[in-house]
């Protein structure tokens, strides 16, 4: 992990301006010099990113169906029919909207903590750090498909392992974790702790390798208990990277798809059809672009917002 | 996606030699272990002499099936020097978003399998072209299907797709647990009432008989074969209005729901886990299509039968699918090679006695009376059932009330959280509202 510390930079940043002067003819090429690094991301960015964000408002205000000759342009319908309730797109919209904002609300909270305790026990200094850092990071390797149906099985109410072993354990042995409330969102939140844990806890690893040792140590001079050391000294280091990972957990569990569709599919009944699955189900299958772009929208409006709140709560505060 | 390759390769002595042999007598002198004969019919399907063209040909059948269909091309394009036939498939799910996709970039397949249930949508949608022509002039009559069959394959009157096989839902029935049930392993239910008690036997010997998958599309396609067999249908006669929740449907539905809240199924059938327990010697019966034979040969241990549906109802009656042969709109489209199509699809579905060893009934009645068919025991019961098949209603858009309307009410239902009547006419409720936005989407 990199252990550079502020100080260093500053250090480095007159040698920085030095050789700059010399070369104030061409000053037309500096502007432009950090700009044509961002040139290859910039057209990456544009074409799949930018294009397509504006293109889908266009479709949004169509009846789209990309096979159609003709698009018929009916305004603001779309939207319009996400706010109409007794419409089954209403119905079924909100719902998948409702079980989105559970997934949010259960798996964020757990996301945000879990990695934090784990990467301030992978920070100490203990033999096999590194084969424990690696282990707990080994599930996010895989990709949804394999975590999936790896979990289906195990969490299978008949023939899975973890009611066999919880039988063995004379426990209960006939819960439904992929096919009953509540037990169907304790499994989705609980596969995805698993598997994503690893990723969050590698950002807090190095957002506490950035922290000054001397700020510890002036601290433990001050007669800073443990407790209090995390409270005043790692915490507030860790600012910015808590903003990122709660920012990032926020968006990741409020796109979550893989999950629903391949250990509930989306059941039961349509309990755990998440947003993100049913707009790919209006869109794709149903051939109903327009009003799946329409959707995206207003779960983009959600995001957005929440990612504004989030950042207005935990902005530095400067003095 | 794991045959995505051109199956091109140079001549075997075998090969060669049986194309030879085809040339004198004008006979196709099958590889592989049937060594039967075909004919070879005249007509439009029967040769392609223009230049050399490359056919895409795209399809679903990325799991056992697909191996066979596979060799099939390879012998096609060995026999066929100007045609070469380049396969991928794409799992169903996926095949039928991405099919519209690349027709409208101009992408898309030169020929391709569908699913019946699909035909009427894609050919409302304009995405497959009509083939009455193409059926015309390769001599393809419908006495040489079975009506229902050849009918799955046309829409408004038009025909859209060439049938190729039929899968009808039938009862498999696990021997071993049978006997430890102190059930004759020989003598499978043939109606509802002994279905019924072998169940009730087997539950006294602590055995859950049959498993009982709640989910899409297995449940939706045991619905649909069980239905028929009681009067009941899914919309009126001409699909105007959803008719779920009539008494016979809720007749069904409560003789499954009772099922398992007899203990007679477990609860929370995880999907797959049906197979898993009959091929464990869980449990004895399991309904569902020809698709599964191949799936069970694997397991040399397991001591298995399948069987005729039984006539649960007032009369026998079972839910069949069909892959059915579907050619693509393309923008411009070429004569050629349209011409090596129809030449394919006919050259597969007079040699499809081989594809029936993949699990599936053929299609033609011609093919189903060779000797390589007949010798196929366990797919012969699924052409036993052909007199009293029914398909899936030929409504555009029915994928998503089959999605969005009927499977969560049988999820449910089966699931034993809502009562099968308010399971229905919830279920009856969103299929009125999807048909009315499908009859925007199709015809306005």
């Amino acid at each position: 992990m990199d252990t550079r510390n502020s100080g260093g930079l500053e250090a480095e940043a007159p040698q920085y301006e030095a050789p700059r002067a010399k070369r104030r003819g061409s000053v037309r090429a500096n502007v432009l010099t950090p700009y044509l690094f961002m040139v290859p991301y910039l057209i990456l960015f544009v074409v799949f990113v930018l294009i397509p964000a504006f293109f889908g408002i266009w479709m949004s205000l169509h009846q789209w169906d990309y096979f159609a000759p003709v698009k018929e342009w009916v305004g603001l319908d779309n939207f319009a029919e996400l706010f109409t309730p007794g419409t089954i797109t209403y119905e079924l919209f909100w719902k998948s909207m409702g079980a989105t904002g559970k997934f949010t609300l259960y798996s964020v909270p757990l996301l945000v903590v879990i990695p934090l305790i784990v990467a301030l026990i992978l920070n100490q200094k203990f033999r096999g750090q590194s084969f424990f850092r690696a282990m707990y990071f080994a599930p996010y390797v895989l990709g949804v498909a394999v975590i999936g149906i790896l979990w289906r099985f195990l969490l299978d109410r008949n023939v899975g392992y973890v009611n066999y072993y919880l039988g063995q354990l004379g426990l209960p042995d006939s819960i439904a974790w992929t096919s009953a409330l509540p037990w169907v969102w304790i499994s989705l939140v609980g596969v995805t702790v698993w598997w994503t844990l690893g990723f969050n806890a590698v950002i807090y690893l190095a957002g506490l390798q950035d922290i000054d040792p001397a700020l510890y140590d002036a601290a433990k001079v001050d007669g800073a208990n443990r407790w209090q050391r995390f409270w005043h000294v790692t915490l507030p280091g860790l600012r910015p990277v808590l903003l990122f990972v709660i920012t990032i957990t926020i968006l990741a569990s409020a796109n979550m798809f893989g999950q629903s569709y391949l250990l509930t599919e989306g059941g039961p009944g349509e309990a755990t059809q998440t947003a993100v699955m049913y707009i790919a189900e209006e869109g794709l299958r149903n051939y109903r672009m327009g009003s799946a772009a329409a959707m995206s929208y207003v779960l983009a409006f959600f995001l957005v917002v929440i990612s504004i709140l989030n950042f207005v709560f935990l902005r530095r505060k400067e003095p | 996606m794991d045959f995505d390759q051109p199956v091109n390769r140079s001549y075997t002595r075998r090969e060669f030699l049986s194309v030879g042999a085809m040339a004198g007598a004008g006979l196709v002198i099958m590889s592989g272990c049937g060594g039967s004969t075909s004919p070879q019919t005249g007509g439009g399907g029967a040769g392609y002499s223009g230049p050399n063209v490359e056919l895409d040909f795209w399809n679903g059948l990325t799991g056992g099936d697909g191996p066979y269909m596979v060799k099939l091309i390879e012998r096609f394009n060995s026999q066929n020097e100007n045609i070469n036939v380049k396969m991928s498939a794409i799992e169903w799910d996926v095949f039928y978003q991405k099919l519209p996709s690349a027709i409208s970039v101009g992408r898309g397949p030169q020929v391709a399998l569908m699913q019946s249930f699909y035909v009427p949508t894609f050919a409302a949608r304009n995405i497959i072209m009509p083939l009455d022509d193409v059926a015309q002039s390769l001599g393809l009559k419908a006495s040489d299907f079975t009506p229902a069959v050849w009918e799955a394959g046309a829409y408004e009157g038009q025909r859209y797709g060439i049938p190729l096989d039929v899968w009808p839902y039938a009862l498999y029935y696990n021997k071993t647990v049978m006997e430890k049930g102190g059930l004759d392993p020989d003598k499978p239910p043939q109606t509802g009432d002994e279905f019924i008690s072998a169940l009730e036997q087997l539950k006294a010997e602590g055995i859950e008989g049959w498993w009982i998958e709640p989910t899409y599309p297995t449940v939706n396609w045991l619905f649909q074969s069980l239905i028929p067999q009681f009067g009941g249908s899914l919309f009126n006669e001409d699909l105007t209005e959803a008719t779920i929740n009539s008494e016979p449907n809720l007749e069904v539905l409560t003789w499954l729901t009772d099922i398992v809240g007899e203990g007679y199924s477990p609860k929370n059938v995880g999907t797959d886990t049906d197979d898993t327990a009959f091929h464990n010697d869980k449990s004895a019966f399991m309904w569902i299509g020809p698709w599964q034979i191949n799936f069970w040969k694997q397991y040399k241990d397991l001591e298995w039968g399948v069987t005729t549906v039984p006539k649960v109802g007032a009369e026998k009656g079972t839910w069949a699918g069909s892959h059915n042969f579907v050619i693509p709109q393309q923008r411009n489209q070429d004569p050629n090679e349209l011409q090596a199509s129809k030449v394919f699809i006919n050259w597969i579905g007079e040699n499809s006695a081989e594809w029936a060893e993949a699990g599936q009934v053929p299609a033609r009645e011609s093919v189903r009376e060779t000797q390589a068919f007949q010798s196929l025991k366990e797919q012969n019961v699924f052409a036993d059932e052909l007199p009293y098949v029914h398909f899936s209603p030929k409504l555009p858009g029915f994928d998503d009330i089959d999605r969005n309307a009927l499977a969560p009410a049988l999820n449910q239902a089966l699931l034993l959280t809502k009562e099968p009547e308010s399971a229905l006419d919830e279920a009856n409720e969103r299929a009125n509202e999807l048909l009315k936005e499908s009859r925007e989407t199709y015809e306005g």
